[in-house]
């Protein structure tokens, strides 16, 4: 089976369905809060002009994460 | 008669809360800082239907009442009427964005659990249908039994229907507590919203995404950035001499006034020096302080900001900062206090603090005179060219300085609050002209008045230590050698001396202390006896200088060394003042001007003995 993929591996404008994620609690806290839910649909939208960080669309809102932290927060595998 | 009743605004950050806040209150509105802590308090009154008053307080964004930040503590606590200076609120009006109902219904379906009654604003309808959602608010009126109100606040769309709901006895939500986890709450939203949130499922380009293809573009982004940053600049540097010239010319035609109307003496004296002085050296900064907010405000309302961040972020997390400190300190590159002043918009009280902290060092424009002073003492025969390039090399050195700092705070600070980052990227949406004019009134206000009394005082302290004990003398020069200033300028003379200073700049660093550009009119008094504003007269005294064994004064390794003193130390009264205010205590406040002032000793001390070996 292959490894699941982190949502930075996704290509510009392709979306996923959200997994496990594997971040501290509190980190993981906010972002459940801010609705990044196992089952949810997140999209990237884009990198910035540098590569970090990452903008993603969740529900209507766009956020931006940074490569690590986004890193840790996987994919569900189809 | 009762007590207004009072109303508080929650919702997540950037659900256009300060809009609606500022279009419910007008300028009937206090902002001060909650005691204790450094969140700003906004309180505001405005009137209902029938003519009632009725109180706002506009809370914290949050994103949660289980807090994560300093910020949303003080939401919950004042939400659970803990906090004892802020009485618990009678009803709560519920900001939600129509884009993201789910999200920020979680907010608003804690705050319905607290026994308080509530009105929902259901705001940005217009960018959500852009996105092609689409709120049907009575269904959720129906639903949750209290009013539902749609609106797009930054337009003032919808303001009749929300002061309907004001003017109402207000009702709590007919919601049952969740119980469970997070993903229990999404759930019991999505119940709630079901058949009441329309999505047409099409994939368009919004207009924000296709200003997002110039404006966060690789190339066009930066092109764009740097435009508007150097437009910004201009506008600091030229524009605002014209304002500040009035300003200056306003206090000097005042002392003119008082000095041909009062007798000669030390009440006079104070009063035009200490206290028109004073107060002028205040006022002074207020044309770029309101430029500065201005184009703020601008950045900040259009959502361009964010996108600052997002394209800056990279660059200022090596050193523990993140994107949003980038404008705050870009600011103190013309003045550290609107510098500040503006690390408001960072959530992270962390952030906020390393970002004050440092920002300081940042090449303010009231070195300016004294780096030029100084520059042109160091090299008299050196071409423009020789002289730019140190004066670029003293802006890399607190650059430099900047980063380092920065770092050095990130590993010492605890950490107390959790170091994601999540930044929001909201649509952009066009200015509105009243929201950035009240911000700038707002932060002039805060300003004249906060920093204003402290640095009043102290230039009042200043002006006696510069004029007493007095002499009979006549002489300028020979009266501010006498003073307690020339004195502690004397008393700090083996101190500095292997800085390479004497007394007389000795005097000039303590007069600094106030503000940097002192130094140059300080001088002047020293080597001539009287302000000259004949720069050249002073420069030729100064460069005429000799010490006890016969060298110039103001040589290379002396002058190199007041340049790095002056990149670091901590010269300006007002900074203090408005650090003091920014973190709401004194300790930050110190600790920034002792750990700048010993840095900058040692780099001169350093600069001054290496020097040694390379210049006579």
């Amino acid at each position: 089976m292959d490894e699941p993929r982190d949502i930075c591996q996704l290509a510009d404008g392709e979306e996923a369905l959200l997994g496990d994620m594997n971040l501290p609690e509190a980190t993981g806290d906010r972002l459940r809060e801010m609705g990044l839910l196992p089952g949810a649909t997140v999209k990237l939208i884009r990198r910035a002009p540098l590569g970090c960080p990452i903008e993603f669309e969740l529900g209507g809102s766009r956020l931006a994460l940074r490569r690590a932290d986004a890193a840790q927060i996987f994919a569900q595998q189809s | 008669m009762n007590s207004p009743r009072t109303f508080a605004l929650v919702g997540n950050p950037n659900t256009g809360k300060t809009t609606l806040f500022n279009a419910l209150t007008g300028l009937r509105q206090k902002v001060a800082n909650y005691p204790g802590v450094t969140v700003e308090k906004k309180t505001g009154t405005g009137r209902n239907r029938h003519g009632e008053a009725f109180a706002v307080i506009d809370l914290p964004g949050a994103y949660s009442l289980e807090p994560k930040s300093p910020d949303e503590e003080v939401t919950r606590a004042v939400l659970h009427g803990e906090r004892p200076d802020t009485p618990r609120p009678d009803a709560v009006i519920c900001l939600v964005d129509a884009g993201n109902l789910e999200r920020h219904l979680y907010l608003a379906t804690q705050v319905m659990e607290l026994d308080l009654p509530v009105i929902v604003v259901v705001n940005k309808t217009d960018t959500a249908e852009e996105r092609g959602v689409t709120v049907a608010t009575k269904k959720l009126a129906e639903r949750l039994g209290v009013p539902v109100v749609p609106m797009q606040a930054n337009e003032r769309v919808g303001m009749e229907a929300l002061q309907v709901a004001l003017s109402a006895e207000p009702v709590k939500a007919n919601w049952k507590p969740v119980e469970g986890d997070t993903a229990a709450r999404y759930k019991a939203i999505g119940k709630l919203i079901e058949g009441a949130v329309a999505r047409d499922g099409e994939e368009r380009l919004t207009p924000s995404d296709r200003w997002d293809g110039v404006l966060v573009h690789p190339v066009f982004g930066w092109l764009v950035l740097l435009g508007i940053l150097g437009g910004l600049f201009f506008t600091l540097f030229s524009l605002a001499g014209y304002p500040m010239d009035l300003i200056d010319g306003t206090f000097g035609w005042l002392s003119s006034q008082v000095e041909a109307r009062m007798a000669d003496g030390d009440l006079r004296a104070l009063i035009t020096e200490g206290i028109i002085g004073g107060v002028g050296g205040v006022v002074i900064f207020l044309p770029q302080i309101l430029i500065l907010f201005f184009f703020i405000g601008l950045m900040e309302n259009t959502g361009y900001l964010a996108r600052v961040s997002f394209m800056m972020d990279r660059l200022m997390a090596g050193v523990g900062l993140n994107g949003k400190a980038f404008v705050p300190l870009l600011s103190s590159y013309a003045c550290a206090i609107p510098g500040i002043m503006a690390t408001r918009t960072m959530e992270s009280a962390r952030d906020r603090l390393i970002t004050t902290l440092v920002a300081p060092i940042t090449s303010c424009s009231a070195r300016l005179p004294v780096y030029v002073m100084l520059i042109a003492l160091m090299l008299p025969v050196g071409t423009a060219g020789q002289k730019a390039l140190v004066m670029l090399g003293l802006y890399v050195l607190s650059i430099v300085g900047v980063y380092a700092f920065a770092y050095v705070f990130n590993r010492t600070l605890d950490r107390k609050e959790q170091t994601l980052f999540v930044l929001e990227l909201p649509a952009y949406q066009r200015p509105s002209w009243r929201e950035i004019g009240l911000q700038m009134y707002d932060r002039g206000k805060i300003f004249l008045r906060r920093a204003g009394t402290v640095i009043l005082g102290l230039s009042i302290v200043l002006w006696a230590l510069t004029t007493y004990p007095k002499t009979d003398s006549e002489d300028g020069s020979e009266q501010l050698a006498h003073s307690a200033a020339g004195r502690m300028g004397k008393a700090i003379e083996p101190v500095i001396e292997p800085l390479g200073y004497d007394w007389k700049m000795g005097i000039g660093l303590v007069a600094s202390f106030a503000a940097r550009e002192v130094f140059v009119s300080t001088m002047s008094i020293i080597y001539t006896g009287e302000e000259q504003d004949e720069e050249k007269t002073i420069r030729t005294s100064m460069a005429a200088e000799k010490r006890a064994d016969g060298q110039p004064a103001y040589n290379v390794r002396t002058c190199l060394s007041l340049l790095v003193f002056y990149v670091f130390a901590m010269q300006c009264l007002s900074t203090v003042a408005v650090t003091r205010r920014e973190t709401n205590s004194w300790k930050w406040a110190i600790l920034q001007v002792v750990y700048l002032t010993g840095f900058a000793y040692v780099a001169a001390l350093a600069t001054y003995q290496i020097g040694g070996f390379f210049l006579s």
